[in-house]
């Protein structure tokens, strides 16, 4: 781990993988320092915002370095909820992927079905959970070259190694494979986005 | 239960606390008052609590129609602002607590100092919290809509507290020159050369038009990345109100509190808490300078 400077109310725990930067995410989570107003996952990081009202940056750095976990990390969270999403593999983009991935279009779903995947870091939009395959070796999928100015809610897509769910219609330059017609985020309800980091995610297809 | 009703919203009214932070977990930032500062002070003056939802007021130009007895003060930006009641004007001082007698009309001209004023009414403005906030995330799209010429808001229930008597509460109008912000290094300064550092703290930037509550774009040279981080991608990482993210063309962009959760440009630093309600009120076009500061301050 590599503690990076980020103002005066914050630091950037770096490690050099998303399983290491998750399992310190969910440790430092489940211990819950007082001075600690938030910790952000990302790709490779975690975001330490802390109260200087309560700490120092100092002290937060003894506490992280303390609190990380056992050097030998093995594989992604485990102990995240589990859901299962149906999708209607019928993304306008479906034939880039199987392009980029060397398949059929009907492989394509298959192969996205088969696969486990779990819920990285949450970004771009309330509720837009970046999924990682668990294990699986698929091809990262390029970016569209220009985005879409629309892109309809539930809409399943592919960007580099993430698989995400637009939760609502807002612009985007993912890859659409299909689309779903669970209700990823809802303000009202009492969790208001069905997946946060750590949650594991499969995929069904349902016809029509 | 009283209520106000918005006669004209001007270019940009919204309904902030002073957000909800604790929820980037679900992808959800912190948003709130843009001048923690103003919002503070507008709801002490009419003896709110600070958590209060109040109007938040982009360049003036709001009206709003109070009925007989509604407390209010307004802080942040400076304009001339007038209460009329029957006909009759009288101007209403920052910073100070006033009350109508008789039904009235506010209304805050263009703004002269500054960029966005806080009106603050006694009871604080009682529209449906969403996820434990009375703010409008402008990204997100969360929380009350921008109020519109009809709206009609309910104010809460008279506080316990009484309006304090304050004759004269000092504080400057926001700075029409220069602004400094204080700075501190960001997670990825060694991705930009030792030039780009030097221009960091030495140019006098320039506030951008395009500039809102997500962010503060700032305009001057550009800053170059060192050779082996050209046209390298970050994989995103968690942001702050105030980090200062540079795109790929070398352009600087301050985070407001509207900000995406994460993001993928490289932050090269950080403005410190101290200096944040400060950029709620840079103008387009005015002059900024980062000082690089140590310590607490």
């Amino acid at each position: 781990m590599r503690l990076l400077p980020c103002g005066d109310r914050a630091l950037l725990a770096e490690f050099d993988s998303l399983e290491r930067a998750l399992a310190a995410h969910t440790t430092w989570n489940s211990t819950a320092h007082p001075g600690i107003v938030e910790l952000v996952p990302g790709a490779r990081t975690v975001l330490v915002r802390i109260d200087p009202n309560v700490t120092g940056l100092g002290a937060i750095e003894q506490w992280l370095m303390a609190h990380l976990p056992a050097d030998e990390v093995s594989g992604l969270p485990s102990s995240g909820p589990k859901i299962t999403i149906p999708v209607s593999y019928d993304g306008d983009d479906l034939a880039v992927v199987a392009e980029v991935w060397g398949c059929s279009l009907e492989a394509v779903a298959a192969r996205h079905v088969a696969t486990e995947w779990v819920c990285a870091f949450i970004g771009f939009a309330p509720g837009f959970g970046y999924l990682v395959p668990v294990d699986a070796d698929l091809h990262p999928v390029p970016r569209r070259a220009t985005s879409r100015p629309t892109v309809p809610p539930g809409s399943v897509a592919l960007a580099a190694e993430y698989c995400g769910i637009y939760p609502r219609e807002s612009p985007g330059g993912w890859q659409l494979i299909g689309r779903t017609t669970m209700s990823l985020w809802d303000a009202d309800r009492d969790s208001p986005a069905l997946i946060t980091p750590g949650t594991r995610v499969r995929f069904e297809t349902v016809n029509g | 239960m009283t209520a106000v009703r918005v006669v004209d919203p001007g270019r940009l009214a919204l309904v902030h606390d002073l957000g909800r932070p604790g929820l980037a977990a679900l992808g959800v930032s912190a948003s709130g008052a843009f001048d923690r500062a103003a919002h503070r002070l507008a709801n002490r003056l009419v003896g709110n609590d600070e958590h209060a939802a109040a109007i938040e007021c982009l360049l003036g130009g709001l009206r709003l129609a109070l009925s007989a007895g509604t407390w209010f003060a307004v802080t942040g930006a400076w304009s001339d602002a007038v209460i009329v009641t029957g006909g009759v004007r009288r101007v209403v001082e920052p910073h100070t607590a006033m009350r109508t007698d008789a039904d009235a009309e506010l209304y805050l001209g263009p703004v002269a100092h500054g960029l966005r004023s806080t009106v603050a009414l006694r009871g604080g403005l009682a529209v449906p919290a969403v996820l434990g906030s009375r703010s409008r995330d402008t990204l997100a799209g969360l929380g009350p809509e921008p109020l519109r010429a009809g709206d009609v808001l309910a104010l809460g229930p008279e506080p316990g507290t009484p309006v304090p008597v304050a004759d004269l509460v000092p504080v400057d109008p926001p700075a029409d020159g220069v602004v400094e912000l204080g700075v501190r290094p960001g997670p990825r300064h060694d991705w930009f050369d030792a030039e780009s550092h030097r221009l960091l703290t030495t140019t006098e930037w320039t506030t951008s038009a395009r500039s809102d509550r997500t962010g503060v774009r700032l305009e001057g040279p550009a800053l170059d990345r060192v050779p082996d981080r050209v046209g390298v991608e970050l994989a995103s990482e968690g942001m702050l109100r105030g980090s200062i993210q540079v795109s790929p063309d070398g352009a600087p962009t301050v985070l407001g509190p509207d900000h995406p959760v994460t993001g993928g440009y490289p932050v090269i630093a950080v403005v410190v808490e101290a200096s944040l309600d400060r950029l709620a009120q840079l103008r387009p076009g005015q002059p900024v300078r980062l000082r690089l500061v140590t310590g607490h301050r």
